[in-house]
């Protein structure tokens, strides 16, 4: 048995990867591929948690053996800020492609490529 | 009927690898400590870094050379933005004006958001947050006064100026801590000078790390400013 | 069952019912909406794992720079996804 947390996390992913295989817009895809990258970094950082124990931050009160672990945190943290430029740029490759051929649909655009 | 198969094989494509992944986790425990690393930075980081919060620490000080090509790929994604949806002659196509009440409190409310930002970045070794949020917050003021005013454009010029300069002295940062101490981002304030040895806690100790996560915190937010504004002025054509 | 307890269950159950909302919508801009309310719900669980600068960071970033960046490019193309229509020889072009 998982905990719920790990659940929610799978799920996410799950849920994701449906949009990416079985939809066929475009921007549904980034938002399954977006939906994933929330999934993962939620998976980390609940692996990083320990039962109990307070925020790394040390301060009054908290020493070092009553704090979570912080490298999983110091991770997402920068992965977070680097997934949304990336799928900044993503939307930017959609944008000329509905520029180019007029629809966003991926079969539509496969047969007019030839 | 093709669709139901295709939904119908994904779905069960699906379980399967659900199935895997939570037999995987089930052999990870939730909830216990299974710390390595951590342990050795949580018990040293106030002596080595003088920063409390610990996140902060392993970002700019313990794997800084990391954050450094973190931010290498932001600029890399705002550039391409930039080149993809480029045109010769483009400009903001919005044509309804925000009501009275969003102009006016946007009017009053963009310094202070743009305060809370920089009050986010400098306090990061001290308080939750950094360069990373803080940088975000103040690309959110940008935001809201694009939201706001139809003719509204950022000073292009002097954001791509910044973000140039930024990142330049995140290097000269660094490459002046291989020449005090023998390796690329080593931390000079805390390490050679001692400044702020018996101020741990208040908001001029710390090394070098407010001194990064400032730069950082302008970074990041010159360059999200400038995905919003590469993503919302549209080509003209005459 | 202590309380937190179920808060956690209730919020993990409400983040994966509108990220399925989120993938089934078809008016693109309600689904970048429900994108937005994923992350928004995924900011409280980083609170509850004790990660207060993750949940800032995903609150300021999920919540608010992704859906705005994704209704721009909403508004630049369409905003209805079009409904499919089958031929065949999908073995093909699978």
């Amino acid at each position: 048995m998982i905990s719920a947390y790990y659940f929610g996390a799978i799920s996410l992913v799950l849920i994701g990867l449906y949009a990416v295989l079985v939809k066929k817009n475009v921007l549904k895809m980034l938002i399954g591929l977006s939906i994933m990258e929330t999934g993962v970094n939620l998976l980390l950082v609940s692996i990083g948690y320990i039962y109990g124990r307070s925020a790394p931050i040390l301060s009054e009160g908290i020493g070092p053996n009553q704090a979570v672990d912080p490298i999983p945190q110091a991770l997402v943290l920068t992965a977070i800020v680097i997934g949304v430029a990336t799928t900044a740029m993503a939307l930017s490759v959609a944008i000329i492609l509905y520029q180019k051929y007029g629809t966003l649909n991926v079969e539509e655009i496969r047969r007019l490529r030839g | 009927m093709v669709s139901i198969l295709k939904r119908s094989l994904a779905v069960i494509m699906l379980l399967i690898i659900g199935y895997w992944l939570a037999q995987g986790l089930s052999g990870i425990p939730f909830g216990q400590d299974k710390m390595l690393v951590g342990k050795y930075y949580l018990d040293n980081v106030i002596r080595q870094t003088g920063a409390i919060n610990a996140v902060t620490a392993v970002v700019v000080n313990y794997r800084g050379f990391d954050t450094l090509g973190e931010v290498t790929v932001l600029f890399i994604a705002s550039t391409g933005v930039g080149a993809l949806l480029w045109a010769k002659r483009r400009e903001r196509t919005a044509k309804t004006e925000g009501s009275i009440v969003l102009k006016t409190g946007i009017r009053l409310l963009t310094p202070f958001v743009i305060l809370f930002g920089a009050y986010i970045f400098i306090h990061g070794h001290l308080t939750p947050g950094g360069g990373f949020p803080g940088g975000a917050t103040i690309a959110t003021a940008f935001l809201l006064l694009y939201m706001a005013y139809t003719m509204y454009e950022i000073p292009r010029r002097a954001f791509e100026n910044t973000e140039g300069v930024a990142g330049m002295s995140y290097v000269i940062v660094a490459l002046i801590g291989l020449a005090i101490g023998g390796y690329f981002l080593f931390d000079w304030i805390w390490q050679t000078w001692h400044f702020g040895v018996n101020n741990v806690g208040r908001i001029l100790s710390g090394g070098f790390i407010p001194v990064i996560y400032t730069i950082i915190g302008i970074k990041v937010g010159t360059e999200l400013s400038g995905i919003i504004d590469n993503m919302l002025r549209e080509e003209v054509r005459e | 069952m202590n309380c937190l307890v179920c808060i956690e269950y209730i919020l993990i159950g409400v983040m994966i019912l509108s990220a399925i909302f989120a993938v089934e919508w078809r008016d693109l801009l309600a689904a970048a909406v429900g994108m937005a309310a994923v992350s928004l719900f995924a900011s409280i669980l980083y609170l509850m794992l004790q990660a207060p600068d993750v949940a800032m960071t995903e609150a300021a970033i999920g919540a608010a720079l992704s859906g705005a960046v994704f209704i721009f490019a909403i508004k630049r193309t369409q905003r209805f996804e079009s409904e499919e229509e089958e031929r065949p020889g999908w073995w093909i072009r699978w």
